[in-house]
């Protein structure tokens, strides 16, 4: 319950941010919403020397409906997404995978950007920013650099995110998929995290599955689109048998995680399972 | 550090080290001990508080992310020596056993009924995920946060 | 009999608790006080070859560093109940340090206390401590424990055997299953749980020089049985030099009942430092710390004549029980659950044999329930099996065995083949109860239509019995406790006529304040606001044996009655010199004594008063009204009930829901059914989450793959439904309240009325067995596997 001792610094701008982590390097962490790190330093699993909190930039917390995207600052938490009507009506997804995380007060203080940039392979949000296609702004010394989701997971623990860097926006399109989108998790009965995590973004406007995305959470090291799925429905009506046929494409080829309380098959299974409920959900 | 937040409605500043969790500080700095802690991985919910209006972890920030907020705790819930209708829900309805997780359990209640002030019983329950209870087998503290909800009809 | 006894009173006790006032020990803050911090073994099985602590000692706020070699001195913490090996050989028993100084031997053993100015000192210090280990090999199940070859927990023993033990007679039981037209043979795993309540335990010793006494506070659920193994067994402290003091409690369901090393490591450290020590657990050290429950490895052999009639139960279980003996740990396995295996049936022949085994893991003792809830998954998880294998209907077969209803005044007491003589009962009557309100054969009926829709719901009975009201001294003491279990009472009338009532009972949950005032209230005619409850504090209680095993109404709650009978008898000798009328002629009523067949009357109050302004008391009587009471039960209490639960399971997931869960308890009289009722719930919740979700996970070097809230499932809100509730009364005859004990019923009942139904939905599929918890992914595996 007793983190080792740090240096603790609140910057007032995205700016300060910056060259406090230019200054300090790899000597100093990020802290957003703090419901990974805290935890962490609690248990003393992370020990940084000093934390730059971001808390005191209001100008990151903002969700903007921009009309061709959704503009999302890092520091906009899991509640303000879940409860976004804008989010709700063009990127569900989104508001369900926010709505998803933790219990209530883990996401009244929880952070998109937070949790993107941590990057944990148990995490809500990489499956569903992959399904709705979003990118991240991430802004350096150098400027900003903006990165489409499908690069931005490296691995576990890994983004694009580089030293002395700061992922400051997320952006949705808005597009009809992304309308027309979902997340439907299974979670691990003790920490709920997912067990699986599965975002469907579908395009059906004209009567057939024109376009899709499905993202999936909380299965591989890093979450992953499942081009399996999404090949397997294109083109195809969606109905019991369609989206039962493309569900069981789902994680194919892909290294699926097991620990003590899931093995690899079950988690696989249920891979299928919840991307079938998921394409019915938003595909019927 | 030097930190200054109003508490209970009123204003305190202290030195603390930075790293000093909240709960530790209402708990140990301010006497505040109605605020419980009950694990060590944000699970539990015992040390649930209100800050700027949202119910929050107060074993998951710490004192100085908290500089310039206002937070009210169990113990600044009854206004006047008016119990909080939760309050007078949980000894109503037996909602109650131990009393230990029961100031967060009211406090997370309450953040529950400012955004949905008349939930169904599923939601009272999804609403609580994030606060353990050994004792009542929550059946009661259910029907509690369904009696204050009904106060104010 | 009164305004109270029989209603819904509100708590008493629930003000401080809503209002963040409640003082649990973690609360209280001394004056000097110090921090402590124990390091721990991340071992479970090592020898320690060096310490090194100098640079502990020199960090910044440190007051002293204390290791095994320095308490190696001192006595380790006692085992409360001796149990005796089959050939009469003593149980074996190793020292449980307050340290360890040679190795540790589980996970979270206590290997040094850091004690310094605040608790973040003691942390960052612990940090430097250097221990050297030299690892061994490690055994974390019973069953492997006993191998020949396995690791040795305890160097000085042969092996890991605490004791083997036997009850019942074993050739009957052979001949019974013999004879037998079918028999259901299982093998049942009881899973390890973990208690968690939600307060961590939490002590704080301090040390008077100028007095020499010492005060321990602490999260426990009997002080004075604290006070005495601590002084008496490990510290060798006159007991009159030690006050215990366990104020406001967050929870216990057992594992607050023991006396734990570091109670007395902190007491004994405050005397070395001459300053109060705090220590607090925090939830990850609780979970390899405090005792654990359960952990049986079982095969059973239960048999039935040709028309479904029992006629043998033959049982044997390797018994987990840590690496230390806990101080109610032996019984657990043994004169809690062997003597339990009767059940509600007619059984005519029962034999149990258990061996109680050393392993590299946190010690197990008596978690909610206590060896009743394991007797009771046993019996009707083979009951179930049984039903199904014979294709009987499961309450039908239930209702062909049950020991036909007794009140234990008219008709006796019945003698079970497992040493207990149960006080009265009516099963079938509860049996029939819990199906009509279920509604049972339109439940089936659906069961069958759903079935045809490829949606799995099943239907799951459990006909618990217990032993509560733990524990008459004279059975007991012959059963090896070095106590008996009896309960002290001490009623104080105050002059203007209120009453306070020092039980040796303890309220963690309980609400002893409201429901003991009830009874008081009542046998006095008073208002119950009149009245106060003392609990927590040996200073003040005379003498007492604290709440575990249901005990508290049953056992403590008689002591109280036996305290106002004296009450009674003084004020009517104060009444009649008053009234100048013979006692003979006296009646009490409503609180006042009449002089029958006149309207001459004196109130509870006027004698309270008149007691302590004792103008012209006759000689002999003498002023004041003040009486303790000690009670020792005549026997053990046995509630009983049946539970039916109605699961749908998910077949393409394996998550099991619950639809329904109708509990009908018969815990005797009850004076305040809203508690009841809140022990019924909390116990249901516990039952399930064994049920379901609970379960220890050891890996092979023992670690404690669950040991922490993020891997171990408690229930919470979600998981659970709204309960149905109800009951019968059938009274104790043998105490005055005619109370039974309802605090464990729902944990015992629970589990078994869970797997029974999940079990019953997946039989079409070919599913017989689960093992607990049910997770999904046992159950999808097992429902692929089986189809």
């Amino acid at each position: 319950m007793v983190p080792t001792s740090f240096d603790y610094h609140r910057a007032s701008s995205v700016d300060e941010a910056i060259a406090l982590m230019q200054q300090y390097g790899e000597d100093a962490k990020i802290l957003a919403g703090g419901h990974s790190l805290v935890p962490a330093m609690k248990l003393r699993l992370a020990t940084p020397e000093r934390l730059i909190d971001l808390g005191g930039i209001e100008g990151l917390k903002y969700i903007n409906d921009k009309g061709d995207h959704i503009a999302v600052g890092a520091m906009a938490t899991h509640w303000m997404l879940e409860s976004s009507s804008v989010v709700q009506q063009k990127a569900p997804a989104l508001s369900q995978a926010a709505g998803a995380i933790g219990d209530v007060q883990v996401r009244n203080r929880g952070t998109i950007g937070g949790a993107l940039a941590h990057s944990d392979p148990a995490a809500d949000y990489p499956g569903a920013v992959l399904a709705l296609n979003a990118s991240m702004v991430i802004k350096g010394a150098g400027g900003e650099r903006v990165v489409p989701a499908s690069e931005y997971f490296v691995d576990l623990w890994e983004t694009a995110v580089q030293p002395g860097e700061l992922l400051v926006e997320i952006r949705i399109p808005t597009d009809a998929a992304n309308a027309n989108s979902c997340y439907v998790k299974y979670a691990q009965p003790a920490s709920r995290y997912p067990y699986v995590g599965v975002a469907v973004a579908m395009d059906k406007s004209g009567g057939t599955c024109s376009d899709i995305r499905v993202g999936f959470s909380g299965v591989g090291h890093s979450a992953f689109r499942d081009a399996g799925v999404e090949n397997a429905l294109k083109g195809q009506a969606v109905n019991d048998a369609s989206a039962k046929a493309a569900a069981d494409q789902a994680t194919q080829g892909k290294d699926v995680l097991s620990d003590w309380s899931v093995s690899e098959d079950y988690r696989r299974a249920m891979a299928r399972v919840f991307t079938k409920r998921a394409l019915l959900q938003v595909g019927a | 550090m030097q930190v200054t937040m109003t508490v209970n409605g009123a204003t305190v500043s202290q030195d603390v080290e930075p790293r000093t969790l909240l709960v530790q500080f209402l708990r140990e700095n301010l006497s505040l001990t109605g605020t419980h802690v009950g694990c060590d991985t944000s699970s539990c919910g015992a040390c649930t508080i209100v800050v700027n209006g949202e119910s929050v972890k107060s074993c998951t920030l710490l004192a100085v992310q908290c500089d310039g907020a206002e937070i009210t705790t169990i113990e600044g819930l009854a206004s006047n020596g008016t119990l909080h209708p939760l309050q007078e829900g949980f000894r109503e309805k037996h909602g109650l056993q131990c009393g230990y997780c029961t100031p967060g359990m009211i406090m997370s209640s309450w953040q529950l009924l400012q955004r949905n002030p008349k939930p169904s019983e599923q939601e009272i329950r999804h609403a609580l995920e994030g606060n353990f209870c050994r004792c009542t087998g929550y059946d009661n503290i259910v029907k509690a946060v369904q009696w204050a909800a009904d106060q104010s009809a | 009999m009164g305004k109270y006894i029989g209603q819904a009173i509100k708590r008493v006790e629930d003000q401080r608790f809503i209002t963040g006032k409640g003082t649990y020990t973690d609360d209280i803050v001394l004056h000097r006080m110090t921090h402590a911090y124990i390091l721990r073994s991340q071992l479970a099985h090592a020898r320690i070859k060096s310490i090194d602590t100098s640079a502990a000692k020199a960090a910044p706020g440190v007051v002293a560093v204390f290791t095994g070699a320095d308490v190696q001195e001192v006595n380790g913490v006692p085992c409360g109940w001796q149990v005796n090996f089959k050939s009469g050989e003593t149980m074996r028993e190793p020292k449980h340090p307050l340290l360890v100084h040679d190795k540790v031997r589980h996970v979270g053993d206590s290997v040094a206390v850091v004690i310094a100015e605040t608790k973040a000192q003691a942390r960052d210090a612990a940090d430097l401590i250097e221990v050297d280990y030299e690892e061994l090999p490690v055994v974390v199940e019973s069953v492997d424990a006993l191998k020949p070859g396995a690791a040795k927990v305890h160097d000085e023993l042969p092996d890991n055997l605490v004791f083997d033990w036997e009850l019942g007679d074993a050739s009957a039981a052979d001949e019974g299953l013999a004879k037998a037209a079918h028999v259901t043979s299982m093998k049942i795993r009881n899973q390890r749980l973990v208690p968690n309540p939600i307060e961590p335990r939490s002590y704080i010793g301090d040390y008077d020089a100028s007095r020499d006494n010492y005060t321990l506070y602490t999260s426990s659920q009997n002080p004075h049985v604290i006070r005495l193994l601590m002084c008496a067994f490990v510290l060798g402290i006159p007991e009159h030099k030690v006050r215990v003091v366990a104020k406001d409690v967050g929870g216990g369901f057992g594992s607050k009942i023991y006396h734990y090393t570091e109670e007395a490591l902190v007491t004994w450290a405050s005397k070395q430092i001459g300053r109060p020590i705090k220590w607090t657990s925090e939830r990850s050290e609780a979970f390899v710390t405090d005792a654990h429950g359960r952990d049986h490895h079982t095969t059973a052999q239960m048999g039935f004549d040709a028309d479904g009639k029992l006629t043998a139960l033959k049982v044997h279980t390797d018994a987990n029980i840590g690496a230390y003996l806990s101080t109610f740990s032996t019984a657990v396995p043994t004169y809690l659950y062997g003597t339990l295996l009767q059940g509600q049936y007619t059984t005519p022949a029962v034999y149990v044999s258990v061996n109680a085994v050393f392993t590299n893991t946190t010690a197990v003792d008596a978690y909610r329930g206590a060896g009743r809830p394991e007797a009771t998954y046993l019996l009707e998880r083979l009951m179930d099996t049984a039903a199904a294998e014979m294709g009987m209907d499961p309450a039908e077969l239930r209702m062909k065995n049950f020991i036909p209803a007794f009140d234990g005044v008219d008709q006796p007491g019945y003698q079970t083949q497992v040493a207990l003589q149960y006080d009265s009962g009516n099963y079938e009557a509860a049996m029939r109860k819990a199906l009509d309100i279920i509604g049972y054969d339109e439940l089936r009926k659906e069961q069958e239509e759903a079935r045809k829709q490829g949606r799995y719901i099943g239907i799951g009975f459990s006909s618990y019995i217990e032993a509560c009201g733990i524990a008459p001294s004279a059975v007991v003491g012959s059963l090896g406790a070095r106590a008996g279990l009896f309960e002290s009472a001490n009623v104080r009338v105050q002059p203007t006529g209120m009453v306070s009532v020092y039980t040796g009972s303890h309220s963690h949950g309980q609400g002893h304040d409201t429901t003991f005032a009830q009874v008081v209230a009542d046998h006095l005619g008073i208002d119950m606001s009149n009245v106060e409850i003392i609990h927590g504090d040996t200073e003040q209680v005379p003498f007492g044996m604290g709440t575990y095993g249901s005990r508290s109404l049953a056992v403590g709650g008689s002591a109280i009655v036996g305290a106002l009978e004296k009450v009674k008898e003084k004020g009517a000798k104060v009444a009649a010199h008053l009234l100048e009328a013979s006692e003979q002629d006296l009646e009490f009523a409503d609180g006042s004594w009449t002089v029958k067949g006149t309207d001459k009357s004196i109130s509870f109050g006027e004698v309270a008063l008149a007691s302590y302004v004792p103008h012209n008391f006759p000689e002999g009587l003498e002023p004041g009204i003040e009486f303790n009471s000690f009670y020792d039960p005549a026997n053990f209490t046995y509630p009983f009930g049946t539970y039916i639960a109605v699961v749908e399971v998910d077949p393409e997931t394996g998550k099991t829901t619950i639809k329904r869960f109708v509990a009908v308890d018969d815990v005797g009289n009850i004076v305040n059914p809203m508690i009841v009722e809140g022990q019924i719930h909390g116990g249901l919740a516990q039952g399930i989450g064994q049920a379901l979700l609970e379960g220890a996970v050891y890996d092979e070097s023992g670690q404690l793959t669950t040991g922490t809230f993020l891997d171990y499932a408690m229930p919470r809100a979600d998981d659970l439904i709204s309960f149905e509730v109800d009951g019968n009364v059938t009274p104790c005859p043998h105490n005055p309240l005619g109370a039974k004990g309802a605090g464990e019923a729902g944990c015992i009942g629970s589990t078994p009325a869970i797997v029974n139904a999940v079990v019953d939905a997946l039989r079409p599929l070919g599913v017989s067995d689960l093992a607990m918890p049910l997770t999904p992914q046992k159950v999808w595996a097992a429902i692929n596997s089986a189809s």
